[in-house]
């Protein structure tokens, strides 16, 4: 028996706006009157490490995401998604934004950042549905390349079971009223992508 | 009301709703938010909420406002709890009179902590009762329960919240604030409130009569309940609990299932369930405390029954579960092996990826004060290091030690008692020095140690979210008070060398590092700079800086202090677009090529 409508687990890096994205779910499917689980990375993982936050709609049990089994895998940034890809089902959807964050051990020259066909390989590999777009660069032309987390939401709105005029009524809940405009635009861009 | 909540806020919205008049606590990753939540309700509910300089503080205050009959709540992580272990384990004798609940949240598998001990194993030691949440809407609703239970048989009670409890979110029903001050009032009663020899004996056997009761009204706890389907069981508690509940549904088996939200568990429920089964295996986070009560029940009630478990080496003793975990023993169990891990994913893919580990910021002044720290002592110096951010600096080779609060300074000591007769300077943050670091340079300074204490002032607590402490002047409700200084009370407690430096003028504070280094005696170096996270939200901002490519020689040096705004092409540095502006790279670099943008 499936336990859940739809899991999702969203990767990326500290300081990415990871949170943003769970919280503004959790708020939509409140609105759609679905239960919701989440979990998030708090403390020391925050500080430019990898964080990884399970969102679970439809579900009435725990809040962790068992590997094998994501419906969606939204990723922030592309080593991320690699990292994390053992969560996916294998017949998910990996959601990947392809600009890279390098981490202190490639800055430092201790470790070397991939390819990004490397990376995207074993993913292929998996059979799974990939799509990849270059979010920061959309948020910019949104205005703003900290939209980037937001325009992934905008793509992953299309697999969620939660009408879209719900996730921007959360969306202009949530994020301060002077960038609105800029997250409304950048939600839009993301959800091009994957049309 | 339904509401998307965090684990902590639903504890916090709880606490409101039960009317609690007192809450203290000390910053600690999974427990800080419900202080952070509280604080800034305080006036509107009028309630006392405090952040305290620590955790055996933050009980006292608590206890102190439950012989007033005001209800209250003291919140710390699972290692706070040693900190306030000696009020936490005398106060079941003297009891309680308004509601008195602590909560510990633990972290299994020490996602920000420096062990994974049990906190029901100190509920059990100092007998009383223990709530074990599975998820927020538990959590919110056992803190209710747990004060009218504390006030029920006159013990403190724990919540004991775990990491993917704290910090799950879920749709949470919570109910309306109550304002309660029932009646505050201090009755004298010296019996019950002076810990005297004389008074004590007796309470210990009064505290050993109530277990029985406490134990029976547990047992009626809505968290504890039973669901037989057949003679193959699983007993598990708090979040476990609720992994067994979706494996069954996912195996779709006839399994019995027992789940379990409080310790003492439900003797009697346990005995009823393990007589109609000939098969358990019981699930629990850590310690096998459930496990413990199964076997001693189990050898009354059905002593044929197969008891699978942490001992027989089918649930693992340390980490976290997760529920793929939970569904493979119960699917292990009843032979059901297609139950396992879906993922298609070659795990040896994985192994090109750079690891991506927590790191100092770009930016954080304490990464300049570690710099010039090993310029001056050199790199065979001893680093005894603290709790906080700054324990990142593990990758700089600056932190040689690491045990508990403020035992950066007394471990520095005796390892010049011990006869090191290298330098030694030992590291700790601001809040961790007004936490547990003053008796410890106090008692360096009483027994002569000549060692150097650097006390990184960044004025906040940075690891646990930015909260305020006495040095700061600000209140957890946002009250401005005085400012205790650092070096008044290093001066006070007997340091013969304080000087304060700012770390982002690397010149001046290797200057200070050398002169403490030389001092015979007791040295204490103030670095004080700002955390860069509070002064970017303070609308703090400096010009980036940028490589000038022709004056760069690509030696690598600024590459190798570490910040992550400095990346390496190959021939040169490079500053992304994480540079902060503090402007120490351009201190470091030896052919003037770091230049401010314009």
């Amino acid at each position: 028996m499936k336990t859940s409508q739809c899991d999702v687990v969203v990767v990326g890096v500290g300081g990415q706006g990871v949170v943003l994205i769970s919280d503004i779910i959790g708020q939509a499917a409140l609105k759609a009157n679905l239960s919701v689980r989440g979990a998030e990375t708090h403390g020391m993982a925050q500080r430019g490490g990898s964080v990884v936050n399970h969102i679970r709609v439809g579900c009435e049990y725990s809040a962790m995401v068992s590997p094998g089994e994501a419906d969606v895998l939204l990723a922030l940034e592309p080593a991320e998604a690699l990292r994390y890809a053992k969560f996916l089902s294998p017949k998910g959807v990996a959601l990947i934004n392809v600009q890279p964050v390098l981490p202190v051990t490639v800055t430092t020259g201790a470790a070397e950042y991939p390819d990004l066909k490397d990376i995207l390989e074993p993913l292929k590999q998996m059979g799974i549905e990939i799509k990849t777009m270059n979010a920061t660069e959309l948020a910019k032309k949104a205005g703003h390349p900290q939209a980037a987390n937001v325009v992934m939401l905008g793509a992953l709105s299309k697999y969620l079971p939660i009408k879209e005029r719900l996730l921007m009524e959360a969306l202009s809940e949530t994020v301060p009223p002077k960038f609105l405009d800029i997250n409304k635009q950048a939600f839009e861009l993301g959800k091009f992508e994957v049309e | 009301m339904r509401e998307y909540l965090l684990g902590n806020v639903a504890i916090a919205k709880g606490i409101l709703e039960a009317g609690a008049g007192v809450i203290s606590g000390y910053p600690g990753t999974p427990s800080s938010e419900i202080i952070d939540t509280l604080a800034p309700l305080a006036k509107e509910h009028k309630i006392h909420v405090e952040w305290s300089v620590n955790e055996k503080v933050a009980l006292e205050v608590a206890i102190g406002a439950s012989w007033t009959n005001t209800r209250s709540v003291a919140t710390m992580k699972h290692v706070g709890l040693n900190v306030a272990a000696d009020p936490f384990m005398t106060l079941p004798y003297l009891g309680v009179k308004g509601g008195l609940v602590v909560i510990s949240a633990d972290d299994p598998f020490c996602h920000s902590s420096q062990n994974e001990q049990d906190s029901r194993r100190y509920a059990q030691f100092a007998r009383i009762p223990c709530f074990d949440p599975a998820d927020p809407q538990e959590a919110r609703d056992m803190i209710l329960r747990a004060f009218q239970i504390s006030e029920k048989f006159g013990v403190p009670v724990m919540l004991r919240p775990t990491t993917r409890v704290s910090h799950a979110r879920s749709d949470v029903e919570v109910g309306p604030a109550q304002i309660r001050f029932q009646d505050p009032h201090f009755e004298k009663d010296p019996a019950h409130r002076v810990a005297l020899p004389v008074h004590v004996r007796p309470l210990h056997s009064e505290l050993l009569d109530k277990q029985e009761a406490i134990e029976e009204a547990l047992a009626q706890e809505p968290w504890n309940k039973m669901d037989i389907k057949g003679d193959v069981g699983v007993i598990a508690s708090g979040i476990s609990g609720l992994y067994a509940q979706e494996a069954i549904a996912e195996l779709e088996a006839d399994i019995s299932l027992l789940r379990i939200g409080t310790c003492p568990p439900p003797r009697k429920m346990m005995g009823q369930f393990l007589k109609m089964v000939r098969q358990v295996i019981v699930i629990e986070e850590m310690d096998p405390v459930i496990e413990e009560v199964v076997e001693m029940v189990a050898r009354e009630e059905n002593p044929n029954v197969e008891i699978l478990g942490k001992k027989s080496g089918h649930v693992p003793s340390v980490g976290e579960l997760d529920p793929l975990q939970v569904r493979m023993f119960i699917a292990d169990m009843i032979e059901r092996p297609e139950a396992k891990n879906a993922s298609t994913l070659d795990d040896a893919a994985t192994k090109i990826l750079p690891p991506r580990p927590p790191a100092l910021c770009p930016g954080c002044s304490h990464r300049a004060t570690y710099y010039a720290m090993r310029e001056a002592f050199g790199k065979e110096a001893i680093f005894p290091n603290d709790i906080g951010c700054y324990t990142m600096g593990v990758q700089m080779g600056t932190v040689d030690t690491c045990l508990c609060m403020g035992a950066s300074i007394t471990i520095a000591s005796g390892i010049r008692f011990g006869g090191e007769e290298r330098g030694i300077c030992c590291v700790l943050g601001d809040s961790t020095f007004l936490h547990g670091g003053m008796p410890g340079l106090l008692n360096s300074a009483y027994n002569k140690a000549r060692i150097t204490i650097a006390v990184l002032d960044n004025s906040t607590t940075a690891m646990t979210g930015h909260q305020p402490h006495p040095g700061t002047g600000r209140s957890a409700c946002g009250d401005c008070v005085v400012p205790v200084s650092i070096e008044e009370i290093a001066t006070t407690l007997g340091a013969g060398f304080v000087e304060t430096i700012d770390p982002c003028d690397l010149e001046a504070t290797i200057d200070v590092f050398k002169k403490a280094k030389d001092y015979d005696g007791l040295s204490v170096v103030v670095a004080k700079h700002p955390c860069v996270i509070t002064a970017l939200k303070s609308g703090v901002r400096y010009k980036p800086l940028k490589v000038n490519e022709e004056k760069c020689v690509g030696c690598k040096k600024c590459v190798n202090f570490g910040c992550p705004a400095i990346e390496f092409d190959g021939q040169t540095a490079k500053i992304n677009a994480l540079c902060s502006g503090c402007g120490v790279c351009a201190q470091i670099c030896p052919h003037d090529a770091m230049e401010v943008t314009e």
